[in-house]
C-alpha cells in the first residue's frame, strides 16, 4: 500500500511542479508550488519523519507560501498574465535543467543505498538532544551559527524597513543640540 | 508508515477478521473519516445555533425559536436552504482558485479534528508530534482565505483577505509559543502523553501562574486566529461588505461559515486538551466509567466555546494598527518572558501536583 501511496504523491508532485513553471498566472503558480511542498510533507509522513513533515508544513506551506501569496496580492492584478520567455532563453533554461537532472541522477545511481530493515520513528526528543549536543555528532555549532544568522537578518530587515526614519530622527536630534 | 488508528477495539478486530490487512486498514480509515465528517458537519451546525442563541441572550432577544422544538432545527433548515441555492460567481474571477478556496479551508479545518483525544480509546490518530501537527495545520487554513479573496476579483474581498493574512501570521506566533510554554511541563508533544501527565492535576493547576498567563494569551491569540470578533477585521461588515467571502454563495459560502465554527471548536478543544485535562474528570470522580470521558471533553470544550462567544458579543472591534500593536508589542514579549518563567518553575520543581 505504501508503494502505491508513494507513486500517487510523486505523480501529484511532478504534475504540479510542471504546472507551476508553465502557468502564466502568478497566483496559480504559487498555489501549484504549494501542492508540491505539501507533497514533500506527505512523503515525510510516509517515511515516518513526522517532525520534519510538521516543519515542512509550518515553514514552507504556512510561512513561505503565505508570504509569496502576499507579494502576489500586492503587485499582481487578476487579469495580468506573465510574458512568455524568448526562445533562446527557453533553450538555455532547458539545457540548464537537463544538466541539473543529469548531475542529480548520476549521484543517486552511483551511490550505494542500504536498505534499513527495522526502522524507528525519530522522536522530537532525539532531534532536540542531537541539536544541542556538543559531543561527537552533535549539532550545537551549526545551530548557534544559524541563530546568529537569523538575528542578523532580522536586524537587517528592521534597518531596511525603518532605515530612513531612524536617520531622520538622528539628524533631528543633532539639529536640536 | 505506521498509522495506528484506534477507535474501538471491537470494530477494529471485526474489520481485520473479515478482510485482508491492507483492505481492512483502508476501510477503517474511510469509515473513521466518514463518521468524523458526518458528526462534525452536524455539530458545526449546532455550534451556529448556539452562537445565535447566546447572541440573543446577550442582547435580550429570544433568538431562533420557530423551526422544531425551541428552534432546534433552525440551522439544519438553513443548511438545506444553502444546499438548494444557486452557486453564483463573478465572470472575471479566476475560476479554478475561486472554486478551490472553500474546500481548502474546510479540509484544513477538518484535518485537525483527527488528533483530539475524546476519551482514552477514542482518538483517531495519535501522532507523536500532536501539538505541532495542530499548529502546522492551522497555519495552512489561511491560504484558502487568501486564495478566495484574491480569486473573486473584488476589492473588498481582497482587502479582507490581506487583513486575514496579516492577522493570522502575527497571532500564529502567540498560539505556538503559549502552547510551547505548556510543553515545557509535559515534556512531550504527543496528545495522549500530555493527558497522561495531567492525571496528577490539570496543567493549568500544575503550572499555576505561568500556565494561567499562557492560557490567557492563548485565548486572545486563538480568538484572533479564528477571525472572530473582536478581531474580525477580515469581514468587518460595516467596512467590507462580507470580507473575503463577499462573492461566494450557496454551499461554497456554507463551507467558509462551517470552517469558521469548526476552527472555533478546534481552538477550544486544544485549550481543553492542553490546559484542562482533556477527557479527565475533575478529581477523578468518573474514573471507573471511561466512556464518560467524551462528555467531560465536550463539556469543557463547550464552556470555552461559550467564553469565545462571550468575547464576541461583549467587546468592540479593534482597528488594524491596534490589532498588530497588541500582538507584537504586548502578547509576544509577555509570551517570551512567560516561557522563561515556566522554564524556571519546571527547573526548580515548583509544579503543584495533586
Amino acid at each position: 500500500m505504501e508503494r502505491y501511496i508513494f507513486y500517487i504523491v510523486a505523480a501529484i508532485m511532478i504534475i504540479f511542479a510542471i504546472a507551476s513553471v508553465n502557468s502564466r498566472k502568478m497566483m496559480r503558480s504559487v498555489i501549484y508550488l504549494l501542492f508540491v511542498l505539501m507533497g514533500v510533507a506527505g512523503i515525510f509522513f510516509l517515511i515516518d519523519y513526522n517532525f520534519l513533515a510538521g516543519v515542512q508544513l509550518t515553514v514552507y506551506a504556512g510561512g513561505i507560501i503565505v508570504l509569496m501569496i502576499f507579494s502576489v496580492l500586492l503587485v499582481h492584478h487578476i487579469e495580468l498574465e506573465l510574458q512568455l520567455a524568448k526562445t533562446s532563453k527557453r533553450i538555455l533554461a532547458a539545457i540548464a535543467s537537463l544538466i541539473g537532472i543529469g548531475v542529480f541522477l548520476f549521484t543517486i545511481y552511483s551511490y550505494d543505498f542500504k536498505v534499513v530493515e527495522n526502522y524507528n520513528t525519530t522522536t522530537t526528543e532525539q532531534i532536540g538532544e542531537k541539536l544541542l549536543n556538543f559531543g561527537d555528532g552533535g549539532f550545537i555549532l551549526p545551530f548557534e551559527v544559524i541563530s546568529v544568522l537569523l538575528l542578523a537578518s532580522m536586524i537587517g530587515a528592521i534597518i531596511i524597513a525603518k532605515g530612513r526614519k531612524l536617520e531622520e530622527k538622528e539628524t533631528e536630534d543633532g539639529g536640536q543640540k | 508508515m505506521n498509522i495506528s488508528l484506534s477507535i474501538t477495539k471491537t470494530i477494529h478486530e471485526w474489520l481485520f477478521s473479515i478482510m485482508s490487512e491492507t483492505a481492512a486498514s483502508i476501510t477503517e480509515m474511510i469509515l473513521i473519516a466518514t463518521v468524523y465528517l458526518a458528526v462534525f458537519a452536524v455539530f458545526g451546525l449546532y455550534l451556529v445555533l448556539l452562537e445565535r442563541k447566546v447572541a440573543a441572550w446577550f442582547q435580550l432577544r429570544l433568538g431562533p425559536n420557530r423551526v422544531g422544538f425551541k428552534g432546534l432545527f433552525q440551522t439544519m433548515a438553513d443548511a438545506l436552504k444553502l444546499v438548494s441555492k444557486e452557486l453564483t460567481g463573478t465572470v472575471k474571477a479566476d475560476k479554478f482558485l475561486y472554486n478551490l478556496a472553500p474546500y481548502f479551508v474546510i479540509v484544513s479545518a477538518l484535518m485537525a479534528l483527527a488528533v483530539f483525544p475524546f476519551t482514552q480509546e477514542f482518538q483517531a490518530f495519535d501522532i507523536n508530534i500532536g501539538i505541532f501537527f495542530l499548529i502546522a495545520i492551522s497555519s495552512i487554513g489561511v491560504i484558502g482565505i487568501l486564495m478566495g479573496g484574491w480569486a473573486s476579483n473584488n476589492k473588498f474581498a481582497l482587502i479582507g483577505a490581506m487583513r486575514s493574512g496579516v492577522q493570522t501570521i502575527s497571532y500564529e506566533l502567540s498560539v505556538g509559543l503559549s502552547l510551547l510554554t505548556m510543553v515545557l511541563i509535559t515534556g512531550s508533544l504527543q496528545l495522549s502523553e500530555i493527558v497522561e501527565v495531567q492525571k496528577s492535576g490539570w496543567l493549568i493547576i500544575q503550572g499555576h501562574i505561568p500556565a494561567i498567563i499562557a492560557f490567557m494569551v492563548y485565548m486572545i491569540a486563538g480568538t484572533a486566529e479564528t477571525n472572530r470578533a473582536p478581531f474580525d477585521m477580515v469581514e468587518a461588515e460595516s467596512e467590507l461588505g462580507a470580507g473575503f467571502h463577499t462573492e461566494y454563495s450557496g454551499m461554497k459560502f456554507a463551507y467558509f461559515f462551517l470552517a469558521e465554527f469548526i476552527n472555533m471548536f478546534i481552538i477550544a478543544a486544544i485549550a481543553t486538551t492542553i490546559f484542562f485535562g482533556a477527557w479527565l474528570s475533575p478529581f477523578g470522580i468518573t474514573e471507573s466509567i471511561p466512556w464518560l470521558g467524551v462528555f467531560w471533553f465536550l463539556g469543557k470544550t463547550l464552556v470555552i466555546v461559550f467564553l469565545m462567544m462571550w468575547f464576541r458579543w461583549t467587546f468592540p472591534r479593534l482597528r488594524v494598527d491596534q490589532l498588530l500593536t497588541l500582538e507584537w508589542k504586548y502578547l509576544l514579549p509577555i509570551n517570551l518572558v512567560n516561557i522563561v518563567i515556566m522554564a524556571f518553575v519546571v527547573w526548580q520543581n515548583l509544579i503543584i501536583q495533586l
